[in-house]
């Protein structure tokens, strides 16, 4: 472990979310560090998925939802009125459990976030942003002979790297990802979970994961979930060589989940 | 088997079970065989019938007579509107006379004049004003055949009947088959059907009134059923949010797709006529009436094509940042377009074959003219056969059964576009 102090990206504390009178999280706080991958672990329906979402906002939308608490991203409150979610979303990306590629070519789909957002003046700026997207995601080599064929004809752990590429292609300054790769097989698997690992240099990572092991490769910390409250959090070896609570220790070895 | 049938009686069917099961299986799938059968028989009933009574329709007698363009009648110098109101019937009787040098009296002459088209005279006028050459020549020149003669060419069993039951004497007949023998009697393929109005004369009246006529009003109901239609699904589905009112609105708007088609000419009679006081007959007033119908079918459609739109590109879109009129007009709408357009189809079709609201804002009026604008007064398709089908000579029943043909040729037209649309634009997500 290093020493060198990180920045707090998110800062999230007193969380509560209510889907009509029933409540999914009672109370949460987690500070989340910059450049570090955090996983969040924990019984299937505990909250893990409600609370990813509060933290771009994507559960806006749902009806009856309730959120109390506050959500601060570099210290600002997220859910302030100033703020344009749009601009929240370019800053904080998602990866989804299914891969969802638009039905566009592999182009058109990185390219969309840059060209919605403006970031780029013309043609040869859009070109090189999806290079160096496709690239970052290790995705280019495979692809760059047919850049115009549909993101859907790839295969499911390459839509999950087009779906990644597509989400860093706007520069953002976390990525949260829901299970990533529940939906692909080991080898595909093995392949995001590095290049999670190599995003890490540049982004915060907000990752959940059914799969223990998974959370162990790839993360420096960890939150363990139980019915709507975080349990425990914190470096991901302290807490999956010592957990400090009962009930991450049985999940831990298997009790239930 | 019978051995672990024994042995676990409750797990497995005995051989007189499982043959019972599949006697049902058997006998459901026979009820279905015998019912697409019927379905199909009774499909094909009505086809050929519309096919054989209509077929003859599409072609049409002619009489070649040796007609002398006298310069009396046609003065080269009179403008053609005057022209028009000659009596080029002497011309033609002089032709007959000279056919049938037999022809005594003036009842005879009558008799003769009936095997030619009341229009021979009009269109040996457009002859001249084409061809003003034509004038002091005598030239072999084919004109239509009455209706009846038309009708006995084309049913020749009508010989075997008879004096009293045939509409021919024994005297036209023997014209008919002396004009036979010299060849000057001869069956072509009816052009005029498609290039002429509607007439009084069977043998004159064609379809390209009615058929420009429903070509203006679906433009009409197109250009004002989509977008609104379109329009209203997509605030619906993805703006209005949830509220009583809302929900009575969509509650209304189902309903309306249900409602019987005649009060939307009810509507169209009292709102666009009486009220706003447009053009009666009029391909414009047919389609605002035939776009209130359709355009609750286009809402319909376009709603359960936007909702068949995958959660997952929504949330890709909005996790991108993607405000929302730019999920919905990037994503969505495309996404969507082929259930609309598959949906808009039908509604067009059903607008296409409807006539009861027509009927109440004047379309059924006898228009001879071609509408060259959607202002015209006018009579669509289904209106036309429904006109017709009330005449009383026998040639507008083949005319019946030909614009039943061209319209279910249509309605299949625009059937096979809807499935071609839905076959190709299938999304695999
Ligand atoms: N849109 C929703 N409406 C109502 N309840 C929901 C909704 N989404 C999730 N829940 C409920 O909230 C709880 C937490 O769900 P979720 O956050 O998806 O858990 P996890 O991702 O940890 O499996 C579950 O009990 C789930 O049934
Ligand atoms: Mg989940």
């Amino acid at each position: 472990m290093s020493f060198k102090s990180r920045k707090i990206k998110f800062s999230i504390s007193d969380l509560s979310l209510f889907y009509g009178d029933k409540q999914a999280l009672f109370g949460v706080d987690l500070d989340i560090l910059e450049q570090e991958v955090t996983a969040l672990i924990g019984p299937s329906g505990c909250g893990k998925s409600s609370f990813l979402r509060c933290l771009n906002r994507m559960n806006d939308k749902i009806d009856n939802i309730q959120i109390k608490g506050q959500i601060a991203l570099d210290g600002m409150d997220i859910y302030d009125r100033s703020l344009d979610i749009v601009r929240l979303r370019a800053r904080v990306g998602m990866v989804f459990q299914k891969p969802n590629p638009f039905p566009k070519s592999i182009f058109d789909n990185v390219a969309y976030g840059p060209r919605i957002h403006g970031m780029a003046n013309n043609a040869k700026d859009l070109d090189a942003i999806v290079h160096k997207s496709l690239q970052r995601a290790g995705l280019w080599d495979e692809v760059k002979d047919r850049l115009d064929n549909p993101g859907t004809g790839l295969s499911g752990g390459q839509q999950q790297r087009l779906c990644i590429a597509r989400a860093i292609a706007v520069n953002p300054e976390v990525i949260l990802m829901d299970e990533p790769c529940s939906a692909l097989d080991p080898i595909a698997t093995a392949k995001v979970e590095k290049l999670i690992d190599e995003l890490r240099e540049k982004l915060t990572i907000v990752i959940v994961t059914h799969n223990l092991q998974q959370a162990a490769r790839v993360s420096q910390k960890v939150a363990f979930f139980h019915m709507g409250k975080i349990v425990e959090a914190g470096d991901t070896a302290e807490i999956f060589t010592n957990p400090k609570d009962e009930r991450t220790q049985d999940y831990l070895t298997g009790r239930y989940g | 088997m019978t051995e672990k049938s024994s042995q676990h009686p409750s797990n497995f069917l005995t051989s007189k079970q499982l043959h019972k099961r599949r006697k049902a299986e058997q006998r459901f799938k026979a009820y279905g065989i015998s019912t697409i059968i019927i379905v199909i028989s009774v499909l094909l009933l009505l086809l050929t019938g519309i096919i054989f009574k209509g077929y003859s329709a599409f072609t049409k007698t002619e009489i070649a007579l040796e007609i002398f363009y006298d310069p009396k009648v046609f003065k080269e110098s009179i403008p053609k509107a005057i022209l028009k109101m000659r009596d080029t019937g002497s011309l033609i009787r002089r032709a007959l006379q000279k056919e049938f040098p037999d022809i005594k009296d003036s009842d005879e002459i009558r008799k003769a004049l009936q095997l030619i088209s009341p229009n021979a005279r009009i269109s040996l006028i457009r002859k001249v004003v084409e061809d003003p050459r034509l004038i002091g020549t005598t030239r072999l020149t084919w004109v239509s055949a009455s209706d009846n003669i038309n009708l006995f060419i084309k049913k020749p069993q009508q010989r075997k009947l008879p004096a009293y039951q045939r509409q021919l004497d024994d005297q036209k007949i023997a014209w008919i088959d002396q004009l036979r023998e010299r060849k000057k009697l001869r069956q072509r393929f009816n052009v005029q059907f498609f290039t002429n109005g509607d007439s009084r004369e069977p043998e004159q009246a064609g379809i390209l009134g009615a058929l420009m006529g429903s070509f203006y009003t679906m433009l009409v109901t197109l250009l004002l059923a989509f977008p609104i239609g379109i329009g209203a699904a997509i605030y619906l589905q993805e703006f209005a949010g949830k509220s009583r009112l809302i929900s009575l609105l969509e509650l209304n708007i189902s309903n309306l797709a249900a409602v019987p088609s005649i009060i939307f000419g009810l509507l169209g009679l009292a709102v666009f006529l009486n009220f706003m006081d447009f053009p009666r007959s009029s391909a414009l007033v047919g389609g605002m009436t035939l776009s209130l119908m359709t355009m609750p079918i286009i809402i319909l459609a376009a709603r359960a094509a936007i909702q068949a739109v995958p959660s997952s590109i929504r949330e890709a879109a909005e996790g991108l940042g993607a405000s929302r009129v730019q999920l919905v007009f990037h994503h969505i709408v495309p996404l969507a377009m082929p259930g609309i357009l598959t949906g808009t189809i039908l509604g067009m079709a059903r607008a296409l074959g409807e006539s009861a609201p027509l009927l109440m804002i004047g379309m059924v009026a006898f228009v001879v003219d071609i509408p060259h604008t959607p202002l015209d007064p006018t009579t669509v398709l289904p209106v036309q056969i429904f006109s017709w089908l009330r005449n009383p000579e026998q040639g507008f029943i083949e005319n019946t059964a030909a614009a039943i043909m061209v319209l279910l040729l249509f309605l299949i037209l625009m059937n096979l576009a809807a499935i071609v649309f839905r076959k190709r634009f299938d999304h695999k997500w």
